[in-house]
């Protein structure tokens, strides 16, 4: 499990929770919109050395099938993962809208 | 291709979603140690980019139990938090506080001091990003000499900061505390391995992990890793335990790379002339030659 993305309630101050706040990993908004570039794998040249998923600050990037699969509703685009990847199999494109 | 520190730890994330800058070396090691410890871990947050990123209400990044608690309580609520769960009889977790370099050199020092001499089973992690960043790159005492702070510009007189990084490393171990590490999230399977020894360990634990902060470094988002790396390398940090009263050097470069090179990368350290380099080589390498001395290998 992790945090994931719930419907978006509105809340009136009365109904703000005075002690904790809801259940753990409680999320309401992505991160995507924080990126100009964004990650992108070329699945023909990852060998699904689990650096890349090591080193992410984000956590966005998992291993599916063997390969690097990376989450964009919370990827920043910091660029780390294409930085680590020693034989190259993660470049960072523009993003375009 | 198998990965063995990616096999050692859970494949759930624990620190997921959280508005920390893109590149942030600090959600590095949370996130990291949080994947070492599991849902059972309790962490404790004090003040700080970490507490500040990770519960914007109603949005709660941690889906592990997780409480904020005072700037200088960190410790102090890791006590109370150990002692409550057992009270209640709940053997299953641990407590895990994650404190800045000022919440932990700083303000949060006694605090620290005083869990350490209760030696309570708690496990506390110092991210050090060298200033505070949170509120905008401030000096904290474990700011570098030379680095560039708000509140410690560089002109023309003096070049940022006076002072040499506070050793908080051997200020824990000075307590005789039963472990303490120094770590740098760019050689993460050394930490994951620290955090995952420091979980079997009794009594207090203490790991210092460098977390580059782009933002207040002045580099890329893209270069945490490698300036944590290089920080390394260079010989201006180290990676050392203290176990059973005694110090241990992990890992020893074998040739010292610039340590030039990793200033200038950095926009907080731009200003600095041949002379500031020739004192900050000159510290590292009187540090090296302590180490030599003081620490086994």
């Amino acid at each position: 499990m992790r945090p994931y993305i719930r419907e978006k309630k509105s809340f009136t101050f009365d109904e703000v929770p005075e002690n904790t706040s809801f259940e753990a990993g409680y999320l309401t908004t992505v991160n995507s919109g924080w990126r100009s570039i964004r990650p992108v794998v070329n699945t023909q040249k990852c060998v699904g050395c689990e650096q890349c998923y090591l080193y992410c600050p984000d956590g966005v990037i998992s291993v599916k099938d063997g390969k690097a699969a990376i989450d964009y509703d919370f990827c920043k685009g910091c660029g780390i993962c294409a930085k680590i990847c020693r034989i190259g199999a993660i470049e960072m494109e523009a993003e375009r809208k | 291709m198998a990965n063995k520190t990616a096999e050692s730890i859970s494949r759930e994330e624990f620190f997921y979603g959280h508005k920390a800058c893109a590149g942030c070396g600090g959600s590095l090691a949370v996130r990291a140690a949080l994947k070492v410890l599991g849902p059972n871990a309790v962490s404790v947050l004090p003040a700080g980019c970490m507490s500040a990123v990770g519960f914007n209400f109603p949005q709660l990044c941690f889906s592990n139990n997780s409480i904020i608690s005072t700037f200088a309580g960190t410790a102090s609520m890791l006590t109370g938090v150990e002692a409550g769960l057992r009270a209640r009889g709940i053997k299953e977790f641990t407590a895990v506080g994650f404190a800045g370099d000022g919440g932990t050199a700083d303000i949060g020092i006694q605090a620290l001091s005083g869990a350490i001499d209760r030696n309570d089973n708690i496990i506390y992690i110092c991210y050090d990003n060298e200033a505070y960043m949170n509120t905008g790159i401030q000096k904290s005492g474990l700011t570098p000499f030379g680095a560039k702070t708000t509140t410690t510009p560089a002109g023309s007189n003096i070049h940022g900061n006076i002072r040499p990084k506070k050793n908080m490393f051997e200020i824990a171990a000075a307590h005789d505390i039963p472990y303490a590490a120094t770590a740098s999230v760019g050689y993460i399977s050394d930490f994951i391995q620290k955090v995952q020894k420091a979980s079997q360990i009794q009594g207090t634990k203490y790991i210092h992990v460098i977390a580059p902060c782009p933002t207040g470094w002045g580099v890329a988002p893209d270069e945490t890793v490698d300036i944590a790396k290089e920080v390394v390398d260079c010989g201006l940090w180290y990676l050392a335990e203290y176990e059973n009263g005694e110090f241990r050097l992990n890992h020893k470069p074998k040739e010292f790379t610039s340590v030039e090179a990793y200033l200038k990368k950095q926009g907080r350290f731009k200003h600095l002339t041949d002379d500031d380099i020739r004192i900050i080589t000159a510290s590292r390498d009187k540090k090296w030659e302590y180490i030599g001395k003081n620490f086994a290998l």
